[in-house]
This record gives C-alpha cells, structure tokens and sequence, in this order.
C-alpha cells in the first residue's frame, strides 16, 4: 500500500480507472474502459495500439477534449500534480480551470501537420496567441519568444517564417511550428497523438530527434500515441499496450519488446515488420503471423521461401520513361512551370517477380504505377509488356493490357463503390473485358476469388460498409486477380492497415504470387515491408532511379548516400540496439521546376551484377 | 490576384452588355408605349399616334435606338422618361439611394442574426437548440415575402399602430421592409452559416485551438468563424441579386420610393428608358458587388491571396 503511494506520488500524471464512452442508451459505445497507468516527469510514456484501441480517445480525454468530440468520461481520475502543486482532478476541474491548463502545463501534438494549423493565420500569429494568452505578454514580446521557438525546433528563417501562412510550408515544416507552438509555454507534459505517421521517414526521423532533445533540454513529460513499434523503440521510457478499449499491458520499453506477457502484445510485436530481419538471405520469405483469435494468439502461415521469380525473358520493360505535368500558367495561358514527376526511369519486371519502387513524397513512384496503368500518359520513353509496345498498340490491345495489369489502390474504403454489392465489384472487370458470359458461371467465380483471398462465398452478397478495412484491402485482391493479370500495381496498399493486418495481407500477395506466377510492382516508402516482400528494389528520389538490385544488395549493400539516409531514418522495433549517429537534416526538394530548366539525368554504373548506382556530383552527396 | 481581378473585369463588361441587350429587347415585346400614353384621351387616330412615336424616337431601327442608349450608358444619360420628360438619371438619382439603404440594411440585420444562430446550432447540434433553430428557419423559408409583408402591416399598423404602414419617413418606417428581408435572407443564411461551420468545427485546427487553452468564444469567433466565411461570402454576394428581385416586392407593398416602385412603374407605363436605365443600375450594383467578394476572398484566405 505504501508503495503505491510512494509511486503515485511521484507520478505528474495519473489516470485512474478511465472510461469513455460516445453515445447514449442502447447504442452507446465504450472506447476506453477502466484505463490506469502513471506518467514520470521528464519521462516518455508510448501508449500503443491498432485503430479502435482507444489510444487517441485516451490521449484526449486527459484534457477533457473528448467533451468537444461528444465523448463522455464515465468514471476515473486524471489527477495532475504539477511539482510543488496539489494534485488537480481534470474530470472534476472547472472549465476555467481547465482552459489554464491547457496549452500552458499540458500541450498538444497532433497528427496531421497538414491540417493542424489554422490556414488563415500566420504561423507567428498562432504561436503568439498561447504565449499572450498564458504568459501574458504582450504582441511585441510575444512575437520575440515565437521566434525563439521556431529556431528551437531548427527551422532556417524563423523571422521571415512567423509571417508566412501554413500552406506556404512542407509537412515536416508544419509539424515543427506544431512542436514549437505545444511547447511555447514550457508545459510540463506533452501528449504527442501520432505525430510523425503522416511524414516521410526521414522526415520523421527528423521530428523524433527535436522532439526526444527539446524534451532532455527542458525535461518535459511526453505521452506518445503511436501504432509503430519502431518509434516507441526508439522513444519511450515505459509502454502502455492498449486493445479494445482496454490497457493489456504497462511495463518498461525493453520488457515489453523482450517479454511480452499479454497474448495480443505477442501478435503485436510478432506482426511488427522488422528491418534487417531477412539479412543474410537472398530472397523474401513468409513467415507466420500470430492473430487474435477468443482471447489467444495463435500463429497462421508457415515459413516458405518466394522461390518464384523466372528471369529469362522480362513480363515488362520501361526504357527511359519520363511522366511531366504543366503547373503554373501566366495570364495567357503559357506555361512557367512543370512537375518533373518521372524523369528517364528504366526498369524490368519478371514474370513471377516482386519488383518494390520506394521513394518519399515527390519521389514519383506512384505517377510511374498510374502511367503504367495508362491512366497518366507519358511524356517519352517506350513501356514494353510482354514484348510489345505500349505506344504502338491499338485501341482494342490497350484494353486488353488493361486486363492483363491490374491496380490495388492505398485506400480499402475509397476504392470500392458503396452502393453496390462486393461480389458485382469483384465482377466487374469480368463483365467488363468480356471473360465469362455465362451467369452462373461467372458467380461460380467470384466465390473461387472470394475464398482465394481468404473471404467466404456468401460474403458476395453484402455491402463493403459492412467489412474492416483488411476485409476490403482482400475484396481488391480479388477484384484485382478476376481478370486473370499477369502484373499487379500496388501502390501504397498496406500502407493504411494496422501491423497485424498488413502483415496477413503481405502473406497473402506473396502466397497468390507462387500459385499464379504472378508480377508485382511493389509501391511504397515502407522499407520494413520491401526487404519482407520484395525481390529487386529501385530506390526513387526526385522522378529518377538513384539506386536499383536485388533486395540483398540495396538492404546488405546501400550504394547511394540517399539509400543509406532512407534505410537509417527507419525507426527499429528493438529498444537495445545503438541509435543511429547520423544525423539526417534537410528537406525533400520539390519536383516542380521553372520551364526551360531540365533536370540532370544521373548517369548509372553497375557496382557488381544487377545492381546499379546513380553517379553522384559532390555537390548532390551534401544535398541528399 | 491582380490578374484574377481584371479576368472578373472582362466578365463583368460582359454581363453588362448582356443584360441591356435582353432588357432593351424585352421591353420593346411588351407593347406600344404610344397606345400607352394616349388610352383614356378619346378618339385617338393612328396619325396620333404615329407623331408620338416620332417625338419618342421610337421610329429608328432597333439597333440604333439601342446603341444610342448604350452610348448613354457611359455619359450617364438615360435619357428622358416618356412620362412627363424627366430626365431617367434623375429619378435613379433619387430611387437608388432609397433601395440601397433597404438592400443594405436588410442584408445587415439577416448576418447579425444568422452568425450567431447558426453557429449556436452548429455547436449544439442534434440537440433542442439546434432542432428549434432548424424548424425557425424552415417556417421563414416558406413565408412568401409579399405575404410576410401584409401580415406585418395587419399586426404593426393596423392592430397595433406603431409603425406607419408605407412610406419612407424617418427610421421607424425602416422596420417592416427590412425586417420582411430580412426573415427571408436570415432563414437562408442561418443553415448555411450552421453547415458551414459544422464543416469547419470537426477541423483538426480546432481541436489545436482548444488544446491551446483558448476561449470558447474565440474558438469560434477567431479560428472558425473566419474558415467558414468563403462560403457565406460567396453566397451572400449571390443572393444580393434576388435580394434586389425580392425588393421590387416588398416596395410595392410598402409604397417604398425606390428602384423597385420605379421599374415596376416603368413597366407598367412601358416607359422603356426608366426601365432600361434601372435595370442596367442595378445590374451593374449586382455585377459590383461580386466583384467585392472576389476581392474579399483574397482578404479572408491568404491560400488564394498568395496564389
């Protein structure tokens, strides 16, 4: 007894049996129930989850935000003990009380930088606002201390940048005025709601870095929501693992990744893709996956090699593909400026191979899939399928290829139609190319699909509202493989599904590529993912190729220094291992560029068989 | 955002030339303004009426008498009404002021009320406030405005005789007129401020703003109020124009002295010059007006200002 209180005493924060629940009466519905755990100063504190585990609501019922979301907390404390001060009962405070707090001693980050920032005020008018409003200063001075922050948090130009609009900068750009508006007035806790899932990695890797110093210069209290394991790894002092609503495990970082004791924390880390993990084997293999099933994790899958890639003769050939597009236009409608999406990109893919296109924002690895697809033309260069040219073809063999190479989209819930049933989605391309005229036989089918993917046949019937996301990522596996393609575009398409489903969902990709032979383009900034899936990897940066071999030698052998910054940004899912010592600073450069003013073509050298290098200028090494 | 402005400029040259020709046209469909003039004088001969037509000008081809009043236009010379001579700029000189005065005032009451109701439904939404607002504003949406404004007369003057029943004297005669457009403009804009700023609200910004610790009020009235003007601006700058068609009513109703009482005057009269020469007023203050709310946008969203 003592001993807990002697805990509790120390704690900044503690959440005492919390509940939240949206809704009333029959359909009300409990996100968070009976939550306990304590923040340290100065500590961090990951509370990790999939989508639906009552991470987030959690984060905003601390500061009692959940009241403007039509949430409820139905029972518990949320005790804050600033240092020196009696403990305060947020669900008990007072709104005015309440409204001290906040942006004061506890500041929020959230996730989207894109949309987190008020577009109508200036980035020095909003970060001002906290400081007028909690340390009373006045405009002047105000303005003083944002631009102190601004550098703080290591953005170039902090004086001409208070009075620029959000939209004028990078996502990495918002996300710092973000850190350094939450930590304007020194707050003593910071709740950090995953604020680094929607930036590229080493962008990421930047954000992680200010966020972990700034918190050691000042000794914040961090909460860090997060879904990736490779961040609470390198981030968090203690772990709280939440599932359903539910805290199913608290304990140190290194116990949690070592020992975990909870069976869903088992199938968590165990879904965790883990860069390095294939090191040493030349090609990518499944493994089994652990899934929640009544309460216990039970493995599914076996370890099979994808032995599947024939190299004789290539299913696709691009030879100096370049994709632009016109932006900018003058008063007359001439053209200032183009986007230099794809630029003298060269590549082949296999018949039963997985080639991966990787690259950040800009880098224009999903103009390639689309232009592929044939939904973006090209500006030059010939694609080549199955021997032919693309450009060369007649209207009813273009058809025809798109019959034959076929698109998973990133989003599950935009990239099925609402309104009709999943089994005449998954038919459609039949219908449509003509493939099987007879009813029967085409429902006959569609079941066949359904049950390849890992869906029932009666599931045909129903409306995709009533699947989960991973259901849906599965009904466009099928729609994808009823026209029998012989390539399949995906772009991004694990990118949004939770770890554990990404992880039956990458199984399956590589399980219908051994039965049917089939091609993968693999498009993605996921590096865990490629080295899991992947047979050859190009590596994209700014529209062109820097780096291009077998996934043994861009993980084993990285070449070029932005594939080296690329594999170093990815956070690793093992609290032991040594931080990374290089410092990864810079933004990604903008593909748009003035008329007139063509971009240079790296030239490649073969470093050891099928594996090329971009050449590099001295001057490109500094940049990237 | 300069170039942008002179696009609108061009158009708006346009759209004035399209709207004399329609009105110029049109009128001249509606009849013979000589029968007009000589009904009720007795015996009355074509001879008659053919030396007015020649006094009127309206013996020249079309084109001519329309490029004469398109001349006019840019001199400010309407012309003289058929009826008793008076020159057209004169008697717009003196209905203008009148219906801008209405028109503003009007649009003035419909957004002091609408802000603040439909942010307050916006913010209690599905529950009573929201609810009574919404019925509210369905019950001004399905008045017709000349009925709205006999049932105000039948209460304000009549019944209660506080408010005199027509006329434009002193500020109590303001009232009923502005408050007839108003009910109507204010039901519209009361679910459009609410929509608006509905969108607006479930923004990730806002909940940044709240956790900064900042005042419900300034929430609102700082963060969201300014994201959700795009569209009531743009709409209001719309509806400016059947706030002008909604006014010829309520000034007949009213017996109001502006441009309303004076087209529908000139119509009757088929007095083409006042009718031309209003219409083509108002249609320029219809074309101006949004003009102004292109150039507020820029002022309200510096995403388009910078562009």
């Amino acid at each position: 007894m003592s001993d807990t209180a002697n805990r509790q005493s120390e704690a900044l924060l503690s959440v005492r049996s919390l509940s939240v629940e949206f809704g009333a009466g029959e359909g009300a519905f409990k996100a968070v129930k009976d939550v306990s755990f304590d923040v340290k100063p100065g500590k961090t504190l990951a509370v990790v989850g999939e989508s639906g585990s009552g991470k987030s609501v959690t984060s905003l019922a601390i500061m009692r935000l959940t009241d403007y979301t039509g949430g409820r907390i139905t029972s518990g404390q949320v005790l804050f003990r600033p240092e020196g001060a009696e403990a305060i009962d947020l669900v008990q405070a007072s709104d005015s009380k309440l409204r001290e707090i906040r942006g004061n001693d506890i500041a929020m980050i959230f996730q989207e930088p894109m949309t987190s920032l008020n577009p109508v005020f200036t980035i020095g008018n909003q970060i001002a606002e906290t400081l007028i409003l909690h340390q009373g200063l006045n405009g002047r001075e105000a303005r003083l201390r944002a631009r102190d922050l601004l550098q703080k948090v290591r953005l170039p130009d902090a004086d001409r940048l208070l009075d620029r609009y959000p939209h004028q900068l990078s996502g990495g750009m918002r996300q710092r005025v973000m850190i350094a508006m939450a930590l304007a007035c020194n707050p003593k806790l910071l709740i950090a709601d995953e604020p680094t899932t929607a930036l590229d990695v080493t962008i990421q890797a930047q954000i992680l870095n200010i966020i972990r110093d700034l918190q050691a210069e000042m000794g914040t209290a961090v909460i860090f929501i997060t879904h990736d394991m490779g961040v609470v790894a390198e981030m968090a002092d203690d772990v709280v693992v939440m599932w359903k609503g539910e805290k199913v495990e608290q304990a140190p970082v290194r116990d949690v990744f070592a020992s975990p004791q909870h069976p869903y924390t088992k199938a968590l880390l165990s879904a965790v893709p883990r860069l390095g993990s294939l090191t040493g084997q030349p090609l990518p293999k499944r493994t089994p996956v652990m899934i929640m099933d009544g309460g216990v994790a039970k493995p599914v899958g076996g370890t099979h090699e994808q032995n599947t890639a024939d190299y004789t003769k290539p299913i696709l050939q691009v030879d100096k593909l370049t994709t632009r597009f016109d932006v900018g236009k003058t008063f007359f409608g001439r053209v200032t400026h183009r986007v230099h999406a794809v630029e003298e990109v060269s590549f082949d893919i296999y018949p039963g191979e997985t080639l991966a296109l990787v690259g950040e924002s800009g880098s224009g690895k999903s103009t390639i899939g689309r232009t592929l697809q044939q939904l973006v033309e090209p500006t030059g260069g010939t694609v080549r399928f199955d021997g032919r040219d693309m450009a060369a073809m007649s209207h009813a063999e273009r058809r025809r290829l798109r019959q034959e190479i076929q698109y998973i989209f990133q989003d599950p819930f935009a990239s099925l139609d609402p309104r009709h049933t999943v089994g005449y989605s998954i038919a459609e391309p039949i219908i449509v190319h003509g493939l099987i005229n007879d009813r029967k036989a085409r429902e006959r089918r569609v079941h066949e699909l359904l049950d390849q993917v890992g869906l029932q046949p009666q599931h045909a019937k129903r409306y995709p509202h009533e699947f989960s996301g991973g259901q849906r990522q599965r009904i466009c596996i099928a729609r994808a493989l009823a026209s029998n393609p012989k390539l399949i575009i995906a772009d991004e398409s694990v990118s949004a599904l939770d770890v554990s489903i990404q992880a039956q969902i990458v199984n399956l990709l590589m399980e219908l590529q051994e039965r049917r032979r089939l091609s993968y383009l693999f498009i993605t900034h996921d590096m865990a993912v490629v080295e899991k899936i992947s047979h050859r990897v190009a590596v994209m940066y700014l529209g062109q190729i820097v780096e291009l071999g077998s996934r043994q030698a861009i993980f084993e052998n990285p070449q070029h220094s932005y594939t080296r910054k690329l594999l170093a940004a990815v956070p690793i899912a093992d609290p032991q291992r040594e931080r990374a010592k290089v410092r990864i600073e810079g933004e990604i450069p903008s593909p748009v560029r003035p008329v007139g003013q063509e971009p240079a073509i790296h030239r490649m050298r073969e470093v050891e068989p099928g594996h090329w290098v971009a050449i590099e200028a001295d001057s490109l090494r500094g940049a990237a | 955002m300069a170039g942008f402005i002179l696009k609108r400029l061009l158009q708006a040259i346009f759209v004035i030339l399209a709207v004399t020709l329609i009105v110029a046209f049109a009128i001249r469909l509606s009849g013979d303004p000589a029968v007009m003039l000589l009904s009720g004088g007795g015996n009355v001969t074509e001879q008659d009426l053919q030396n007015i037509r020649q006094a009127l000008g309206l013996e020249r081809p079309f084109y001519v008498q329309y490029l004469g009043f398109l001349r006019g236009i840019f001199v400010g010379d309407f012309g003289k009404s058929f009826m008793g001579a008076t020159p057209v700029s004169a008697l717009i000189a003196q209905a203008l002021p009148a219906t801008l005065l209405l028109a503003f005032v009007s649009l003035l009451i419909s957004i002091v009320l609408s802000v603040p109701l439909g942010i307050y439904a916006a913010v209690h939404r599905g529950r009573w406030p929201d609810q009574l607002i919404r019925i509210l504003s369905l019950v001004g949406l399905s008045f017709p405005n000349f009925w709205l404004a006999i049932m105000l007369v039948l209460l304000f003057s009549i019944v209660l005789g506080i408010l005199p029943p027509s006329g434009m004297e002193g500020p109590e005669s303001f009232v009923m007129p502005a408050l007839t457009m108003a009910i109507i403009l204010t039901a519209t804009n009361v679910r459009l401020v609410r929509t608006s700023m509905l969108e607006t609200l479930s923004q990730q910004y806002i909940m940044v703003a709240r956790s900064k610790g900042l005042r419900d009020r300034v929430v609102l009235y700082k963060h969201a109020l300014r994201n959700s003007a795009i569209p009531l601006v743009t709409y209001i700058g719309l509806q400016f124009g059947s706030l002008i068609g909604g006014i010829v009513i309520v000034e007949r109703v009213f017996n109001w002295p502006g441009m309303g009482s004076l087209a529908f005057d000139a119509i009757s009269n088929r007095d083409y010059p006042v009718l031309q020469g209003a219409i083509t007023v108002l249609a320029l203050f219809i074309v101006l007006i949004n003009l102004l709310v292109d150039i507020a946008y820029g002022l309200i969203d510096p995403r388009i200002r910078t562009e």
